[in-house]
């Protein structure tokens, strides 16, 4: 399988099983539309007849063999044999929890999929002995992992600070028996944010995710507080604080969605930019079609300009020799994620869980509250292993629509939840995401490649 | 070659024989939460 496509005045060729990307000329990508294996040793007269009224006889057989050299060093039109892996490596331990500490939080944001943050299942906070049990389970259900990551989470957990301290401490109390690492991350709100809790995040937090959507206007308008005023003056100077007393070893992302309220999102991205904040994440939102927000399959030609200014603007400000870091624009063309974890998405329900306040275990915090999506609870050891083994199971050749696309190693298959709210099962593929996605990946995959072009052959 | 340029030498199918001894981050812990990208994540499998 291949994909290729025309941006910013350059053709990009892709294969999609090996991962070969390479940049064409016209003629190549015109002669792609007529030829594909077996291959003939040399240029069917019929092709070369057609495109001749266009292109020079000699550059179309010439482009024929490169075309074949390619093919038989396997890197374009080369075959996907994946699919065994898929079947064989489903059973793997779970190494990565969302601990839903606070299912309360002090924003009211409008397009909140948590329900303003209790998921409709009321306001609540978990007690330290919860926070207990779901890390002793993770490091049960661990296997031979040693990194164990949990995302402090909510709602807003800096509402139950006490408790994320105390169980990180449990937790490192724990990592030399049970030979394990925690990877502890965060994400939050900022209205809270002490010093104190500042430093504690810092020293801790291997990650934080430090939640804005970009400019004053349009955080405001959806980031609301109780009483409707909004929360991007309180938020602003907490989160420079955090990003600069960070360590630089550390990860940390400002991270906002976008709707159809900021389309031109690309302003929102250079407008934290400006604010100090090199690395930034900035997703769609996704919402009920029926919400004023939401974003539609009509706004998507806008978003894909969108996201092609994005490109233009972070391009610009890379090559004057500064750093911006835009989280669905990473990509490493030599050294990304194996050909395995590639099959599968977030891992969500098979090595990726969340837990409620109470207790109660799902696949993810997208399921949380949802009872057909209930795996099991703390609290009286209850896990449904065959749930887990549908999550092991949802890799991209058991999704019809994504076994046939190209960028099914890239998105692995994309967020089960959305797949589940929004196109009824985790094995549909939710188009309007796949859509978006799609165009990130080839703005990504573009602009990676022209930082190796020099060194290509 | 004279018509294309090929941009990358790794073949994702050389990583499949060795693959999958699952150290690396689980995608949605990083900076995502509602948008799932496999392809940015890091290998984190020792030499």
């Amino acid at each position: 399988m291949i994909h290729k496509y025309k941006l910013s005045g350059y053709n990009v060729l892709l294969d999609t099983n090996s991962g070969g990307v390479h940049i064409v000329d016209d003629l190549t990508y015109d002669l792609l539309d007529n030829v594909q294996p077996p291959f003939e040793d040399t240029c069917p007269q019929k092709i070369i007849d057609k495109l001749g009224k266009i292109y020079n006889k000699d550059d179309i057989t010439e482009c024929y063999d490169e075309i074949v050299s390619l093919y038989n060093d396997k890197i374009l039109f080369s075959e996907d044999d994946y699919e065994k892996f898929a079947l064989t490596s489903v059973a793997s331990p779970i190494k990565a929890m969302c601990l839903h500490v606070s299912h309360d939080c002090n924003l009211r944001c409008k397009y909140c999929f948590a329900a303003t943050g209790d998921y409709h299942e009321g306001r609540m906070l978990m007690s330290l002995e919860t926070g207990k049990k779901a890390l002793d389970f993770l490091i049960e259900k661990s296997g031979d992992r040693k990194f164990l990551e949990v995302d402090f989470f909510g709602g807003e957990p800096t509402l139950n600070f006490d408790v994320v301290k105390q169980l990180v401490e449990y937790g490192r109390s724990r990592e030399a028996e049970a030979n394990k690492k925690f990877r502890f991350t965060i994400t939050t709100n900022g209205i809270l944010l002490t010093d104190d809790m500042i430093e504690f995040i810092n020293k801790e937090m291997n990650n934080v995710v430090l939640s804005i959507d970009g400019r004053k206007e349009v955080n405001d308008r959806v980031r609301v507080r109780a009483d409707g005023t909004g929360s991007y003056d309180r938020i602003l100077p907490n989160f420079k604080k955090v990003v600069e007393t960070r360590g630089k070893d550390k990860d940390w992302y400002v991270r906002g969605t976008y709707t159809k309220y900021n389309l031109d999102f690309s302003n929102d991205v250079m407008h934290l930019y400006e604010q100090g904040f090199d690395q930034i994440s900035v997703e769609p939102v996704m919402a009920d079609p029926s919400m004023p927000y939401a974003i539609t399959q009509a706004d998507l030609p806008r978003i894909f300009d969108e996201y092609e200014e994005l490109m233009k603007k972070i391009t610009e400000i890379r090559d004057s020799g500064k750093f911006i870091n835009f989280f669905h624009f990473m990509l490493d063309l030599d050294q990304g994620p194996c050909a395995i974890k590639r099959l599968r998405g977030c891992g969500c329900g098979n090595e990726y869980v969340a837990i409620a306040p109470n207790g109660d275990i799902y696949p993810c915090h997208q399921f949380v509250g949802n009872e057909e999506y209930k795996m099991g609870s703390l609290n009286d050891g209850s896990f449904n292993d065959d749930m887990k083994a549908e999550f092991a199971a949802a890799h991209v050749y058991s999704k019809p629509e994504c076994k046939k696309c190209w960028a099914k190693f890239y998105c692995s298959g994309g967020c089960n939840a959305n797949n589940y709210i929004y196109a009824g099962d985790i094995h549909n593929a939710y188009k309007l995401s796949c859509e978006i996605q799609k165009k990130r990946l080839e703005c990504a995959i573009l602009m990676k490649a022209l930082t190796m072009l020099d060194t290509a052959e | 070659m004279k018509h294309i340029k090929t941009i990358n030498k790794a073949n994702l199918k050389k990583t499949a024989a060795k693959g999958g001894c699952g150290k690396c981050q689980a995608s949605c812990q990083s900076a995502c939460k509602t948008s799932c990208t496999v392809a940015n994540q890091k290998c984190e499998r020792e030499a």
